[in-house]
């Protein structure tokens, strides 16, 4: 007994240190490989004079904590190669998915990192309020306002001090479809609410599939694709000043436009003749993961999912996601040609120190050298899948269409660019009540209803 | 009950039972046997380990499914279509891939070692002082160390990682090892007090006769009859350290040279979601190390179960 015990025990030390030594060559051999392939896609021909401006720093290290994680992490460490082989800094790079409850954790305790991504410009008021946020230096400032649109610097400053400098950015106005389907039915892509609406009712009436697909669980933020959806209808029937002040509480959340916005949501949602292609009837949006919703277009049982430029992720490796190809988007569109609301998010790089390295590393973060080198990046290494509103950002970098098609829309000076209503909402009902009676709605519960708890959870 | 004092062994791993006479304990073995072994009882026992065991099957099968089949198709479908990929652990146990695993189970290592020994030292002498030594306050102080089991670890996490940040470890391995050992202790100490008491006081007491000090009675008597308690601790933590997500990330943060397995497994369905097939396979590989401990020491843990329970 006492033998096979101590054999045992010997198996358990023996594998923990085969696993160690593992982990250790990884360590050891991965850094310097990932160095070098990183230093040839983005270091190759850095031009240090460029640079000069930011000084020498060599030795400082500069920490940026976020919640990209890997894979779409690495184009950011690369992003930053130039920067750090110009002027000696280190930038190191720490991110994990709990971003959004741990830097508030952070800031409270005064355990803060030199630079957040934040994605939110709710969680940035949060962060404000708690003392610890550096205000964003003149060279950003100067930067922000030669390349944004001075709406991007609105969401990034609070009480009217600009903090936090946006970075990526995501259209939300989309809906994927099957160029192929399309064209073996006839479908046109619709250019205004009429026709999409028409487009739905044909392709019901077909009989081949269901017109629509949908998930909203999304584990404890489950139902946010639809406040996705009501936005993008607020913003079609009220308009942008409208939603501007519905965004902000002026009127309230029940009030006439956010009421026929979401019945109009309903009647593509809640309508057992439109939805739901390859899961079933309306109960199963709730319990549909919103990673899965949009798949089967690729099997032909269902045609339309609207989700944002970030879903392209999503379809398995080896899709074509191109205007000819498996699956592509078209603009969500307006109620007629004459306007075109943009529904959208970003991330905003914000400081908690006005250490020199950290305001330089702000600094070449918002310019148009940062934004085309970390496109190039993303579309080495990540096949794309990252945009940015900044003006100075050359479309030849993008590499994937549907990249191309949302920086267009981003960048087209007829777009009323409107960021994400419910990241801006109190926290009590953008990322609580909305999700929930947003989710309550799709089970069953009435518009009515659920606008008025909305309204009752506003602080 | 006890007529006379059970010899030291009886609580040490030979076993406890040998109370009585050897013939008694077969007599007894045989019918407690036999009371037990029911074929409805065992067809029970087998349905429910089928029952339980079959959500973990289907993730080790998802695990070597193809990420398309998995989008797509429930585990169970390989019964009619087998279609099997080392794809997934090729990712997650990759040398080169940003998603690997591997570099992060060192720092588990690192984390746990310290984490379940230093809470046993420390507990295993503060049991004993609680246990056999007089001082003015023991029982209040030990009913104080009881309480803060209580303690949720939640609403210290501002305060510790505050106080981290002022002495400048937070970040750092030893803020990990510091909080897991504060908040293993109290039920350490419990534990190791409870099992302590019963080793019956002739025994120290003779051994004082002999002249052994307090020093001599800890490492010569205590720590061989402690063992199993000692083990199904070291079982108890060492499960819980590894498996730990909310300390190592609060206090050590998600930076690649201190974050243990279990954040890169969190993040390794990657920003928003599209990567979960890999879920099945990171999570097999993150089970080896607690599973091989756990099998190797599982005949300490049952007994130690009993450790510090009342007996009779």
């Amino acid at each position: 007994m006492r033998h096979i015990n101590r054999r045992a025990g010997a198996l358990v030390a023996g594998t923990v240190a085969a696993l160690a030594l593992a982990a250790c060559s990884t360590g050891e051999g991965g850094t310097p490989g990932g160095t070098g392939t990183s230093g040839g896609a983005a270091g190759g021909s850095v031009d240090c004079a460029d640079y000069k401006q930011y000084g020498d720093l060599s030795g400082k290290t500069i920490t940026v904590y976020a919640g990209i994680v890997a894979p779409e992490d690495t184009p950011y460490i690369t992003s930053f190669k130039p920067f750090e082989e110009c002027t000696g800094a280190k930038v190191d790079y720490q991110a994990d998915k709990q971003f959004e409850q741990q830097i508030l954790v952070r800031a409270q305790a005064g355990n803060t990192p030199d630079i957040a991504i934040v994605p939110q410009p709710g969680l940035l008021a949060q962060l404000v309020a708690t003392g610890t946020v550096v205000a964003a230096p003149d060279g950003v400032a100067k930067n922000v306002d030669e390349f944004w649109d001075p709406s991007w610097k609105e969401l990034g400053s609070i009480d009217g001090t600009f903090y936090a400098a946006p970075s990526g950015a995501s259209v939300k106005s989309l809906v994927w479809y099957s160029p192929k389907q399309f064209e073996d039915n006839g479908y046109e892509v619709p250019t205004t609410l009429d026709e999409l609406k028409t487009l739905t009712e044909k392709i019901a009436s077909d009989g081949n599939n269901k017109p629509w697909c949908a998930g909203i669980a999304s584990g404890e933020a489950t139902g946010w694709p639809l406040t996705d959806w009501m936005e993008d209808f607020v913003l079609r029937v009220g308009g942008g000043d409208v939603y501007d002040q519905w965004v902000k509480h002026e009127i309230a959340f029940n009030s006439e436009v956010p009421t026929e916005a979401l019945d109009m949501v309903g009647e593509y949602l809640k309508d057992p003749a439109n939805v739901n292609g390859g899961f079933g009837d309306v109960s199963t949006i709730a319990t549909t993961a919103f990673q899965d919703g949009g798949l089967p277009i690729l099997q032909n049982q269902c045609s339309l999912h609207r989700q944002a430029s970030f879903y392209a992720a999503n379809f398995p490796e080896g899709t074509n996601i191109a205007e000819d190809g498996d699956v592509f988007a078209f603009y969500l569109p307006a109620k007629d040609a004459s306007t075109k609301p943009v529904l959208g998010a970003g991330e905003f790089v914000t400081a908690f120190s006005d250490r020199p390295e950290v305001q330089a590393l702000l600094e070449f973060w918002s310019t148009d050298t940062w934004a085309n080198l970390k496109a190039k990046a993303s579309a080495d290494e990540t096949n794309g899948g990252w945009i940015s509103a900044n003006k100075g950002l050359d479309t030849a970098n993008l590499v994937n269409p549907i990249d191309k098609l949302s920086a267009e829309i981003l960048l087209d000076p007829a777009s009323e660019f409107r960021f994400d209503g419910s990241d801006q909402m109190p926290a009590a009902v953008g990322n609580g009540a909305f999700w929930r009676e947003a989710t309550a709605w799709i089970t069953g519960q009435s518009t009515t209803e659920t606008l008025d708890k909305i309204e009752a959870a506003w602080p | 009950m006890t007529t006379t004092p059970p010899p030291p062994q009886v609580v040490g791993p030979a076993g406890a039972g040998a109370r009585t006479g050897s013939g008694d304990v077969a007599a007894t073995l045989r019918a407690t046997k036999k009371r037990l072994t029911s074929p409805w009882a065992t067809f029970a026992a087998v349905v429910l380990a089928v029952l339980w065991t079959i959500p973990t099957f289907g993730l080790l099968v998802t695990s070597f499914r193809p990420a398309a089949d998995i989008n797509a198709t429930g585990w169970w479908t390989v019964l009619t279509s087998p279609n099997f990929t080392l794809e997934n652990y090729q990712t997650v146990m990759a040398v080169d891939s940003s998603q690997s695993l591997l570099p992060f189970i060192i720092n588990s290592v690192v984390i746990t070692i310290p984490s379940v020994v230093l809470p046993i030292f420390l507990a295993t002498l503060a049991a004993y002082s609680f246990a056999w030594m007089q001082f003015r306050g023991r029982d209040a102080l030990f009913v104080a160390v009881f309480a803060l089991q209580v303690v949720p670890i939640q609403v210290t996490l501002i305060p510790l990682l505050s106080l981290y940040a002022d002495i400048g470890v937070a970040g750092t391995f030893w803020a990990v090892w510091i909080s897991h050992t504060m908040f293993g202790l109290p039920l350490a100490v419990f534990l190791l007090h409870n099992f302590m008491r019963e080793i019956p006081g002739e025994l120290i007491e003779a051994a004082r006769v002999d002249g052994a000090g307090h020093v001599t009675v800890f490492f010569r008597l205590m720590l061989p009859l402690l063992k199993p308690a000692l083990a199904a601790f070291g079982i108890y933590q060492f499960l819980w350290v590894w498996n730990d997500l909310l300390v190592a990330l609060t206090f050590a943060g998600s930076s690649n040279q201190v974050a243990p397995m279990t954040v890169a497994l969190f993040n390794l369905t990657g920003t928003r979601g599209s990567q979960w097939f890999l879920l099945s396979a990171g999570a097999f590989v993150s089970i080896i190390v607690p599973a091989l401990v756990f099998l190797s020491l599982q005949r300490y843990f049952v007994r130690g179960l009993l450790a510090g329970s009342v007996k009779g």
